[in-house]
């Protein structure tokens, strides 16, 4: 028997956008660290939801409830600073999105200056240098750090946004659709990078694409209008799901 | 349907077009007609010395006149006092009006806000010839004067609410996803303001700035209830200055100098025109 607290664990999690309706319905799963979980689901069923309230990204609309409990290391997010829970868990957004006015140097720093850290010239460079490796972007743009991110392709831009989440060194990485953008060169790009990324991050991504997550990851939830019907290994998953929603779902017959 | 059913609509598509055209040229003409109007009469006045030198006395132009040489002097007092005020006025009203038109921005359903938000119309559609007089009230009369302070006041009052709304318009039009990124590495919303969408919205916002200098450039009467005038080249910002337009209702009192209205007006209108044209190019070039 181990007893290693998950590093993050939803706990009868549920969502609202109205009164009336909840967006996502008692969701409870335990995330282990350093893996890679792939949320599926067909459309409207609630996977940028549930990924949103992990963040906090619910707390700037005052409309949006979030109810029950979201652990991170043990500790519960919802009572935390939103400042604090998204320093340590970073987010990559579907449509790449660097920030227009920055370099792409003052991209990978921009979580720092807007934390307020100041960090020497010796530090920056070699924070650019290293999150740029770690994305495998460096050798494409050593050249022109000092040229506005948007000049980049959308893989790059996204991979960009990648290391400029994992500058801040996260513990946890969210990621909402991060290659549906993008082209099949960019996607298997980004696919190595997060299968390298996962020793030193947890990550949760959302994906519709069923190879994808077969590809990546280790661990597989499968929604379903709000609710989590399975959740389980991924070869599991995908070989022997347990509900029938989700056999219909993997076969196409539904989403 | 017919032959001549489909004939039908496309004389009324012709007849449609047509008009349009006659009505858009019929709206230029005034507006032609004025430009050509200015530059024939103020044309000839424009020289160096129109630009370096202050307004004459009304006896050295009527002396001028008698001779049949062009009227000396030119209208640098009121160029310099206008710079002055709109300088002091630009340096209040931008920091402020680009705070409160952030603060609008994001607090849509905020009751404080909707209140300014409202106070910001009213402000915009309050005669300017009334801020000149609230502005007497307030400032002239305290400092029992007239002086280019209470001038940039008045100018800074009428500038503000062109400054918070475009402002605050151009933040409302930025994609959600630029402000939840930046607040996604855990930037708090006054840095996330501060360097992610405060810069995102530059464009936008030096538009407006330029539409709003423009916007007060122009202005006479608050002028006269608080700069006054003053017939020569003056730099001190707690006496009694001239500026441009107020030369132009001074020449049109004279007699002896009517005919240096042509040359204010113009200056004027080709420095509205050229910041016009400035922030549209600007505009342009920061939407791409
Ligand atoms: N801002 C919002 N206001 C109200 N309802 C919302 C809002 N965003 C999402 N919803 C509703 O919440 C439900 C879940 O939406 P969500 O975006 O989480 O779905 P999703 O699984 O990410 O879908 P997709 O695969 O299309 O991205 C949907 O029924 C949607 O209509
Ligand atoms: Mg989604």
């Amino acid at each position: 028997m181990e007893s290693v607290t998950p590093i993050l664990e939803f706990k009868k999690t549920c969502v609202s956008y109205t009164k009336q309706t909840m967006a996502v319905k008692y969701v409870s799963a335990a995330i282990e660290r350093n893996t890679i979980t792939a949320i599926m689901g067909p459309s409207g069923c609630g996977k940028s939801t549930l990924l949103r309230a992990v963040n906090l990204m619910h707390n700037l609309y005052p409309n949006i409830r979030v109810d029950g409990e979201i652990l991170l290391n043990g500790e519960n997010i919802l009572a935390m600073e939103p400042i604090d829970v998204r320093r340590r868990v970073g987010m990559v957004f579907q449509r790449p999105a660097p920030f227009p006015t920055m370099s792409i140097y003052d991209n990978v720093l921009s979580g720092f200056v807007l934390n307020g850290i100041k960090l020497s010239k010796v530090e920056k460079d070699a924070t650019v240098e290293r999150c740029l490796r770690s994305v495998a972007l460096w050798d494409e743009v050593k050249d022109v750090l000092n040229k506005k991110g948007t000049f980049l392709s959308g893989g790059q831009q996204q991979r960009l946004c990648i290391a400029r989440a994992l500058a801040m060194k996260p513990d946890v990485l969210l990621m909402d659709e991060p290659t549906s953008a993008l082209d099949p060169i960019a996607t298997k790009h980004i696919e190595e990078l997060l299968l390298e990324l996962q020793k030193e991050v947890t990550i949760l991504i959302v994906t519709h694409n069923m190879g994808q997550a077969k590809r990546i990851s280790s661990k597989s939830m499968f929604m379903y209008l709000g609710e989590l019907v399975e959740y389980g290994d991924t070869e599991t998953v995908f070989s022997k799901p347990s509900d029938e929603r989700t056999k219909a779902y993997l076969t196409g017959k539904m989403g | 349907m017919t032959k001549l059913k489909i004939k039908n609509r496309l004389a009324q598509d012709r007849l449609m077009l047509w008009s349009v055209c006659l009505f858009a040229a019929l709206t230029a003409v005034p507006l032609l007609a004025i430009l050509g109007e200015v530059l024939l009469r103020g044309y000839d006045q424009l020289s160096w010395s129109f630009f370096t030198e202050p307004t004459p006395t009304a006896y050295k132009a009527m002396k001028a006149i008698e001779a049949g040489a062009p009227i000396p002097g030119g209208i640098a007092n009121g160029i310099i006092g206008t710079m002055i005020m709109l300088g002091m006025a630009v340096v209040v009203a931008v920091p402020s009006g680009i705070l409160c038109g952030a603060y609008l921005a994001e607090n849509p359903k905020n009751r404080f806000a909707q209140v300014v938000s409202y106070l910001t119309d009213l402000l915009q559609g309050t005669p300017s010839v009334i801020i000149g007089i609230i502005t007497y009230i307030w400032v002239v009369v305290p400092m029992k004067g007239y002086s280019a302070i209470a001038g940039s006041v008045a100018l800074c009052i009428m500038m503000l609410p062109l400054i918070i709304r475009s402002t605050e318009e151009t933040l409302k039009i930025l994609p959600a996803s630029l402000k939840e990124a930046g607040l996604a590495l855990g930037g708090n919303k006054a840095r996330v303001m501060m360097k992610v969408q405060l810069p995102a919205a530059f464009g936008g916002i030096f538009t407006g700035v330029l539409l709003a200098i423009s916007r007060v450039i122009g202005e006479t009467a608050p002028l006269m209830f608080t700069a006054l005038g003053c017939s020569f080249i003056r730099f001190a910002v707690d006496k009694p200055i001239s500026a441009v337009p107020l030369l132009i209702w001074e020449f049109f009192n004279d007699p002896n100098l009517q005919e240096l209205i042509w040359g204010a007006s113009l200056f004027l209108l080709l420095f509205v025109l050229t910041l016009n044209l400035l922030s549209k190019y600007l505009a342009k070039k920061w939407n791409q």
